[in-house]
């Protein structure tokens, strides 16, 4: 199924009556626009993290707007800043609490290689511990950057094969 | 097994408070010991943003690690920049040009207003006044804007350089900054009426983790914090650098030091830092080539084939990002003398000299080769007192170079400050400290 516009759909074609679609199509829909996010900041980035969040730029235009500070209520984990060695289980710990589905945004060059903390303190990019979704380049990424990767997860989320096997028991 | 866990009482609760909390930053980490809501006692764990900023600056050349000071107290690069240049210059004995000294002054009381409008708004929105976090975050932007238009960066600008700053300002940078000016006044205004009688933030606030002068003088506080506790101690006013002594300004003080005087005195010394700015401004010497800066010359690709036949003369038009560098510019806002400074590029990519002269500075062994010794200078930073220390064997490597973070003097009180306080009130006196972990843990 292309592009459709729900209510216009509904209104003109329907008239009240059934919508046909593909459950891994309207649950994409669903999700893509309802992230609850982890913002787990801990250094640079998370200063234009903020500006990203507050009115000026103001990512909850993309429905990402809701934070929540427990993992088991979030979809995505924005990992933004450098992850040193002392924190890495930390992270790790913070990811295995999540529920499924969920996804994860390096934010950051530290997040995503180590950035120019290249030494024994730093761990070298955060794909090493968990998997990551979206890599935001920059040192640190511009608020446009982050809204851009906002809607690069948004575009995958709709377009991966969505995990609804729970509604099949065996 | 830690300290906490060995010495707590049996019949306690023993709770873990971050690392990965909303109120703690993501970078440090608090055990407590709870008699029902009450802190009996407590541990800071600090280390998570440990990212051997000390270790990697003895690997890098004195103009190479300059980025890195950038990240040290991230919400105001340009200080952290200002110190470590100024310990270099302290250290080659030279000093920056008039001009360029003014632009390091508007340039610093932006950052440090900047940092405290993101201390202030961390701290309000920890303790629910989502409006005021909206409102200071505002303001930062328009600064923000700002630095971006001179430096070409937001945050990590490395703008000042060892010998003066890497540009000029923007030509037509007075529109920006009186925005900025304007629209900090307004949130100013606005949160003072929101915040100041406002009963909830009074009751949360006031009274909470008094840090007093003996106290704070025995830790090590510098800055708001230890001038929130009466104190009347600012390197501007007591070891003045720059132009600081010919600038007019007070030094608020607070008389209780609890959390609502620290929050108190960054209101107060962000608007003195406004009325820093304005003066700098107008006593700003011009710039000698004022004409030059928008002057149009010829593109580098011609110049540098025009350069094989003859020696160049015309002037060359430098790529955007190089903007406010260009060779007739650089006298006002770099100090002489082709050891100290990087050479223009126009002489880099035009003549042999100039090109030789480049090679000299960042080739490994010469560069930047200040003489044998030691220095510390500090400057008044966001959070207080920032300092370097700078051990020089005399190659153009730092032997050892040290970073005194005033917001690690200021959390080491933490324990001490909370002790005996409600669990919730943990969270404004965090917040009133400024932890800045890039600062902390280095």
């Amino acid at each position: 199924m292309g592009k459709i516009k729900p209510r216009a759909y509904y209104r003109e074609t329907l008239n009240g009556g059934f919508i046909a679609t593909k459950i891994n199509y309207m649950l994409g829909w669903g999700r893509k626009y309802s992230l609850f996010h982890y913002p787990f900041i801990t250094a640079c980035c998370g200063m234009e993290y903020m500006s990203a969040a507050c009115a000026h730029w103001d990512f909850d235009r993309f429905g990402v707007g809701m934070t929540t500070f427990s993992p088991r209520q979030a979809d995505m984990l924005f990992v933004v800043g450098t992850i040193s060695q002392k924190e890495a289980p930390v992270l790790k710990t913070v990811y295995e609490q999540m529920c499924e589905p969920n996804w994860v945004i390096a934010c950051g060059a530290c997040a995503v290689s180590g950035g120019i903390y290249d030494n024994y303190a730093v761990v070298q990019g955060i794909d090493k511990i968990i998997p990551v979704d979206v890599f935001i380049p920059g040192c640190p990424p511009r608020p446009e950057t982050i809204l851009n990767a906002i809607e690069k997860l948004q575009d995958k989320i709709q377009h991966q094969k969505q995990d609804w096997k729970w509604k099949i028991k065996k | 097994m830690n300290r906490i866990q060995k010495e707590a009482r049996k019949e306690s609760l023993l709770i873990n408070m971050g690392p990965s909390h909303p109120a703690m930053h993501g970078t440090i980490r608090i055990m407590l010991e709870l008699d029902g809501e009450v802190v009996k006692n407590s541990e800071v764990e600090v280390g998570y943003l440990h990212r051997g900023f000390e270790k990697t600056c003895e690997h890098k050349t004195y103009f190479n690690l300059l980025p890195y000071t950038d990240r040290l107290n991230y919400v105001s690069p340009l200080i952290n920049n200002l110190a470590y240049v100024m310990t270099m210059e302290k250290m080659l004995e030279i000093e920056a040009p008039e001009r360029a000294q003014y632009i390091r002054v508007i340039m610093s009381e932006f950052s440090r207003i900047s940092d405290h409008l993101t201390a202030l708004a961390a701290m309000t929105m920890e303790c629910g006044a989502f409006t005021v976090f909206l409102y200071y975050i505002q303001a930062r932007e328009e600064i923000w804007n700002f630095i971006e238009q001179t430096t070409g960066a937001r945050m990590t600008t490395s703008y000042i350089r060892i010998g003066g700053v890497r540009a000029d300002l923007h030509p037509d940078f007075k529109g920006l900054m009186d925005k900025a000016i304007k629209v900090t006044r307004r949130v100013l205004k606005d949160v003072k009426g929101l915040l100041n009688k406002n009963k909830i933030w009074i009751d949360r606030t006031r009274d909470v983790a008094v840090a007093n002068p003996e106290m704070a003088v025995n830790y090590g506080f510098t800055g708001p914090c230890l001038r929130a506790s009466g104190v009347s101690y600012d390197v501007r006013k007591a070891h003045p650098y720059l132009v600081y002594d010919q600038l007019e300004f007070e030094v608020p003080l607070g008389d209780k030091g609890d959390n609502f005087d620290r929050y108190m005195v960054r209101m107060k010394e962000m608007e003195q830092s406004l009325k820093i700015i304005e003066q700098a401004v107008e006593k700003m010497p011009a710039s000698s080539s004022r004409a030059g800066l928008m002057a149009k010359g010829i593109e580098p690709d011609e110049a540098i084939k025009a350069s094989r036949t003859k020696k160049a003369e015309e002037r060359v038009n430098l790529s955007p990002n190089l903007q406010g560098s260009e060779k007739d510019v650089r006298p006002d806002i770099l100090v002489k003398g082709k050891k100290y400074t990087v050479p223009p590029k126009e002489d880099t990519y035009t003549n042999i000299e100039g090109l030789i002269n480049h090679f000299k500075f960042f080739m490994s062994g010469h560069g930047i080769r200040p003489p044998k010794g030691d220095v510390y200078f500090s400057v008044e930073g966001g959070n207080g007192e920032l300092g370097f220390y700078i051990v020089s064997d005399g190659t153009d490597k730092p032997y050892r170079l040290h970073l005194r973070a005033p917001c690690f003097h200021i959390v080491s009180a933490l324990e001490e400050m909370i002790k005996g306080h409600y669990i919730a009130d943990i969270i404004p006196t965090f917040g009133s400290t400024n932890m800045i972990g890039g600062e902390l843990d280095r």
